[in-house]
């Protein structure tokens, strides 16, 4: 129960060495909770997709973030050292040991929802990973340098489909603003460095989301423009995806995605 | 009088190029009934693989590890690619996918009725793909000699992922049976619930199916209905036994006169009863087709409109 809040502070009493691998273990759960999380939510597109060359794009889409999932949560797994697996903490963990951003779980909604979302990830995590390659940690160093280049690819594809949506129909203007104007509120905590994440960055291991904001602003204004969007008013929605505090819908998401291995527990499949 | 003379020579000589083996190709002249039955036959394979997506999607947020969901995805991801390569086939015949959909969603186009079948368990999943896709293999194998050339390249590239898909849900099924009580218990339902609807996935028997003969005379068909359904049921037992589950049906056994397993008598009244529309899913299925396409409406409009904008600027 390493994400377990209360069993965090008593690991402030192990030695350093112990407390950065400890942070460590954190810093790829939180990373790899936010591939799955959103993962599972493409996977949801399977056969909804408005066409069958899309379906056959979202799949491979959540299969990237699926395979990210993996490799963070298998890395933290083996970096703890209490014998988990990426099963174990992807199937057995409850919603508030879960440390993704709340952006990642909110339901798929329309098209329009799941494009505005995946542009607004996309470009964050170009930013992110490119910076994550340069990391200390070779292992996160590793998987940032893989998802750079899906990233990229991705961003690519969320940005064609905001320019079709935005500057298409009037319909498809009015729910892809609407989406925007949805999702604007849970953009910040993207960007937001808790001391965790502060003393990795200090040590070289982790990324700086004030800098990556930097980046992402004026790539997302400019193609919010270009799709004759408007940037909505800002607001910030309180971000708690990081201390294990949901949406109400990650419990439901949740609930789907480990129903066999609550069902019959400790077996292999 | 010459007109007919010449038809018959058109088809004469079709014929003779069927029955040297040579490949017909999209440009080529062909009798318009061989046209209707591969378009009738494509079709229905391409609409296969797409429906197939869902009882297998019904499982990909449920997938027991993470493993078992990346690989679910990608297969159902080539099944989808599947359906596309199809439907292009089908597109050389002068026909269009939207045609093709459409007369899907009228009833008038059928897919494989095993997709009628609902996927309950986990272990439905390997049964799938384990049964589902290695009866579909047996079918393609034979199909990759098949007259059409674009079809029989379809079916070349198609058995290549096929064999991979049979092998995960096999596995799947090994798992299974090597786990717990109740997990054998799972992997025996779901063997016996899908054995019979896999048998009739190679449609009637011979004597009930009278378009068999036209279709072997052309080489559209290379084996008959019931020669696949027995090679199916020979390459299967075998894997049964290895999994150490019961056999799904009392009368399966060695005959060593024929060199085949016997097996018992198919329910055909059930087989017509699902083709006919009221198997266990097909209603949700055709349904859930429809929804995702009108879901899909304004966003394939949206495409239109903008690529529209785009050449007027272009133009401009």
């Amino acid at each position: 129960m390493a994400c377990n809040p209360v069993r965090d502070r008593s690991d402030k009493n192990h030695s350093d060495g112990n407390m950065s691998k400890q942070t460590i273990v954190e810093y790829a759960t939180r990373l790899g909770d936010d591939a799955l999380i959103l993962g599972h939510r493409l996977s949801e597109w399977c056969s909804n997709g408005p066409f069958l060359e899309e379906d056959i794009a979202t799949i491979n889409t959540s299969l990237d973030y699926i395979g990210r999932a993996r490799m963070f949560l298998s890395y933290a797994a083996e970096l703890e050292g209490a014998g988990r697996t990426e099963d174990d903490l992807a199937y057995t963990r409850d919603c508030r040991d879960f440390k993704n951003l709340l952006i990642n779980e909110l339901p798929r909604g329309d098209f329009a929802f799941t494009t505005v979302r995946q542009f607004l990830v996309d470009a964050f995590n170009l930013f992110f990973f490119e910076a994550l390659v340069g990391s200390t940690d070779t292992q996160l160093a590793a998987i940032a340098a893989k998802s750079v280049k899906e990233s990229r690819y991705h961003l690519r594809r969320s940005r064609d489909w905001m320019l079709r949506l935005g500057d298409g129909t009037e319909e498809s203007h009015r729910r892809t603003q609407t989406a925007l104007d949805d999702l604007w509120g849970y953009t910040d905590e993207l960007f937001h460095m808790d001391p965790l994440e502060s003393e990795l960055l200090d040590t070289g291991v982790a990324v700086d989301r004030a800098a990556v904001r930097l980046r992402w602003e004026p790539l997302v204004t400019e193609l919010i423009d270009a799709a004759t969007l408007q940037l909505p008013q800002p607001y910030t929605l309180p971000g708690g995806g990081r201390q294990g505090v949901h949406t109400e819908h990650l419990g439901h998401l949740l609930a789907e995605l480990q129903f066999v291995q609550r069902a019959y527990p400790g077996l292999q499949w | 009088m010459a007109q007919r003379q010449t038809e018959q020579d058109l088809e004469r000589r079709f014929q003779a190029r069927v029955d040297a083996e040579e490949k017909i190709e999209p440009k080529d002249w062909m009798p318009a009934a061989y046209r209707k039955t591969l378009i009738r036959q494509i079709s229905q394979h391409a609409h296969s693989e797409v429906v197939g997506m869902q009882p297998e999607g019904n499982w990909i947020t449920r997938a027991p590890s993470l493993r078992r969901k990346a690989v679910l995805l990608a297969k159902v991801q080539d099944e989808a690619g599947h359906g596309l390569y199809l439907y292009s086939a089908a597109e050389t015949l002068g026909t269009t996918r939207e045609e093709l959909v459409e007369a899907l969603h009228r009833g008038k186009a059928k897919y494989s009725s095993i997709f009628n079948y609902p996927t309950l368990t986990w272990a439905d999943i390997g049964a799938v793909g384990w049964l589902v896709d290695g009866a579909a293999i047996i079918n393609q194998v034979a199909l990759q000699r098949t007259s059409y050339g674009p079809y029989a390249r379809a079916m070349i590239r198609i058995c290549k992922e096929e064999s991979f898909h049979q092998r995960q849900g096999y596995e799947i099924m090994l798992a299974l049976a090597k786990g717990s009580a109740q997990q054998k218990a799972m992997a025996q339902d779901a063997l016996n619930r899908f054995w019979w609807p896999s048998l009739m996935m190679f449609g009637p028997n011979d004597d009930e199916s009278p378009n068999s003969a036209q279709s072997m005379k052309w080489k559209i068909k290379r084996k008959s209905n019931d020669q696949l359904r027995q090679e199916f049921v020979d390459q299967t037992v075998p894997q049964i036994e290895v999994l150490g589950l019961e056999l799904p049906d009392p009368k399966l056994r060695w005959n060593e006169a024929r060199g085949h397993y016997d097996f018992g008598a198919i329910d055909w009244e059930e087989f017509y009863r699902v083709i006919k529309g009221n198997g266990p899913c097909n209603r949700q299925r055709l349904q859930h087709h429809i929804k995702a396409e009108r879901d899909g409406d304004w966003v394939r409009e949206a495409m239109r409109a903008y690529e529209d904008k785009r050449r007027g600027r272009e133009a401009a």
